[in-house]
């Protein structure tokens, strides 16, 4: 299925939870706050979330800044 | 949010004395120095430890004065329309209890005293009554001020404490500011001065200022009527009223009133007669704690009095008083508020500002929405 | 003498608070946070790239993050990011930044008190960015702001408290506590924040970008006690006033 993950369109694996998504980037869960379809994902739901054909995910994180 | 009397509450009078009492020297050339003035430092100023350096406050106080108002004074005066009254002020000439006659203009003769003040050339008015809210109704000082509006510049009133509501009816005919004299800040004294009439109410007239400015009130003034109580206490609680109502309504111009109690028809003992020193150390104070507010002398003081406190920081004088009411263009045989000591009139006033070097301002401000012509 | 610092309810010790960005290495990060003395960083928020670590690793466990909003350019924005930075679980404290002008980088003070109100409501501490203009810190203040953060000159150029009086202006008349943020480049600069009466100050690139950031965190931390001690104690005459009476005629001559 197609998703558009931080701005960019890619083919995924049809069933694929957020938790999933995350391992496959090498993303660590515990920092990443995840947005889907314009909504907040609470972290303790990333293993249960199925992804969707169409979904738009943000994965941000904190970085430096002042 | 907390109104001023529930701020006022945060400085208790003992607050108040402790700080005075134990003001020091190094404390009060400190406040000198200082750009912005805490309520701590006006105590400061007007402690006992200041006294010795009144002129030092002076000079302090002719700098801002001159930095903020320039060589200027505001004239204004007063139109008395109604001295009956159902209050039984002890200190007061308008006391319910004096059995001078009375007199209550009419809508014709508050016109024509109303001609006589602005063919004198002044465009600020300040329209007073007693309290005497049946006779003298909110609707009755309405539509006198809207009578006379189209011959001033400014109208202003002092009268009883009036609702918000009220506030705005008299802003609709034209009002742009009030005057409103605590008397004294000290709420048992308050009580014994007035022993009976609707000014007894304390709180009401308190948070009056605020109600105005709620209502839209352009300009407010404050005031205690030195004398009453320890000078320090209404000293302090007069200044620290106007700097509150200017960090809560910044969009208001808040002005200061400095009248010290004078004889009047029928007995009163001064409590705490204020002495000229300490009067310009309570003048000069206010203009170092609050260096853009309009500080307004009245004809109480004696004209020498009055030409010597305005480089200090006064900002406003009346000319060309009467506290009776009608008297100008009507005849009048009843007695004033008070004894007028500065019966200069427009033109004496403005030829003696020149003298000492300042310019009498007869309009300093118009509503560019008003009707005045 | 006492003197509590209370910021959205919470007793902070350091009236510093640092930031994490333009490091010439993250792994700086914790010895300036001892240096510095600071319990209150700042961190932004970005998407994640891939194997990329994020900022959080570096930051010691006792710190208090103050995610900021950047990279938003309009009230909306802002909020979202809000939104974002709770869900990572570090609190509900947050400093919005809204920049649409990104030659100056200068605030949007409209946008930063829409932000303010919206944000508040939905439960945050709010410490808006803006310029020391009195009208926008009082939006933000009526709004339900924490604290106003004015900058003391345009973001990263060590400029110092080139909006002095501005700033002057809003701690006198603000009931909240005043940080100055951005521009400061030196900690006599901080001082002197200090000095007038700021509760606090935010300083990132000048630390960030020292030759010896853990040092000169140091410096920085000495610098805003000082001012903060010198406040307290309150300055003193710094002339006679009675130099003035000499030169000009006396104005009390009158009093007999």
């Amino acid at each position: 299925m197609q998703l558009t993950v931080n701005g960019e369109k890619g083919d995924y694996a049809d069933e694929l939870t957020v938790a999933d998504l995350l391992r496959q980037r090498g993303h660590d869960p515990a920092v990443v706050v995840v947005e889907r379809n314009g909504e907040i994902v609470p972290a303790a739901a990333f293993a249960a979330t199925r992804l969707e054909a169409g979904d738009v995910l943000e994965l941000v994180q904190f970085v430096g800044g002042g | 949010m907390e109104n001023f009397e529930q701020f006022l509450a945060k400085w208790p009078r003992e607050r108040r004395a402790r700080i005075a009492e134990s003001a020091t020297e190094e404390q009060v050339l400190a406040a000198l120095c200082k750009d912005t003035l805490q309520p701590e430092d006006f105590l400061v100023l007007l402690s006992p430890a200041a006294a010795p350096h009144l002129e030092d406050l002076a000079q302090r106080a002719h700098e801002l004065t001159l930095r903020y108002f320039g060589r200027a004074v505001n004239l204004f005066t007063p139109l008395y329309i109604s001295d009956v009254c159902t209050n039984q002020c002890r200190y007061c000439g308008f006391n319910a209890k004096n059995t001078q006659p009375r007199r209550h203009l009419n809508m014709d003769e508050i016109e024509a005293e109303a001609r006589v003040i602005a063919d004198m050339g002044l465009q600020h008015i300040l329209l007073l009554t007693g309290d005497a809210r049946k006779l003298s109704s909110p609707e009755y000082i309405a539509d006198a001020a809207r009578r006379i509006k189209p011959m001033f510049a400014s109208v202003g009133v002092e009268v009883y404490s009036l609702t918000e509501d009220e506030y705005r009816l008299l802003i609709d005919a034209g009002v742009d500011s009030m005057t409103m004299f605590q008397e004294t800040y000290n709420p048992e004294l308050y009580d014994w001065l007035h022993p009976a009439g609707p000014k007894k109410d304390y709180s009401f007239r308190l948070n009056a200022p605020e109600r105005a400015a709620r209502a839209g009130m352009r300009s407010l003034g404050v005031g205690a009527l030195l004398g009453l109580d320890e000078f320090i206490q209404d000293a302090f609680c007069t200044g620290l009223h106007a700097w509150w109502l200017m960090r809560h309504y910044p969009g208001v111009d808040v002005g200061v009133s400095i009248p010290r109690i004078c004889s009047h028809e029928g007995s009163f003992d001064i409590p705490h007669a204020v002495g000229d020193r300490q009067f310009v150390q309570y003048i000069t104070a206010m203009r170092c704690f609050l260096p853009r507010s309009g500080i307004t002398c009245s004809s109480r003081e004696s004209a020498f009095m009055r030409d010597h406190l305005i480089p200090l920081g006064v900002t406003r004088v009346s000319a060309g008083v009467s506290t009776a009411v009608g008297g100008r263009a009507t005849e009048a045989d009843n007695s004033g508020q008070f004894d007028i000591t500065d019966h200069r009139s427009v033109e004496e006033m403005t030829a003696a500002l020149a003298g000492i070097g300042y310019q009498a301002v007869i309009k300093d401000w118009e509503d560019p929405t008003s009707t005045h012509a | 003498m006492e003197d509590k610092f209370i910021l959205g309810g919470v007793e902070l010790k350091s009236r510093l608070f640092i930031g994490t960005g333009k490091y010439s290495a993250d792994n700086l990060i914790p010895a300036v946070c001892e240096a510095s003395g600071a319990e209150v960083i700042t961190v932004a928020m970005r998407r994640v790239e891939k194997g990329q670590q994020g900022i959080v690793a570096h930051i010691p466990k006792t710190m208090r993050l103050l995610p900021n909003t950047s990279g938003a350019r309009t009230a909306e924005e802002a909020v979202r990011l809000a939104r974002l930075a709770r869900a990572a679980g570090c609190g509900d404290w947050i400093k919005i930044e809204v920049i649409s002008d990104v030659r100056h980088l200068l605030p949007d003070g409209y946008e930063t008190a829409k932000a303010t109100e919206a944000l508040v409501k939905e439960g945050f501490t709010v410490l808006p960015y803006i310029n020391p203009d009195l009208y926008v810190a009082r939006a933000c203040v009526d709004a339900g702001a924490a604290a106003v953060m004015p900058l003391g000159a345009p973001i990263g150029t060590n400029r110092g408290l080139r909006t002095k009086e501005m700033i002057g202006i809003l701690i006198d008349e603000l009931d909240v506590p005043i940080v100055v943020d951005a521009g400061i480049g030196r900690p006599s600069q901080a001082c002197e924040a200090m000095e007038m009466g700021a509760a606090a100050c935010l300083v990132n690139t000048a630390i960030a970008s020292s030759a010896d950031p853990v040092r000169m965190a140091s410096a920085f931390r000495a610098a805003v006690e000082a001012g903060r001690n010198a406040w307290l104690a309150g300055a003193g005459a710094v002339k006679a006033p009675g130099e003035a009476a000499e030169a000009s005629s006396p104005l009390t001559g009158f009093l007999r």
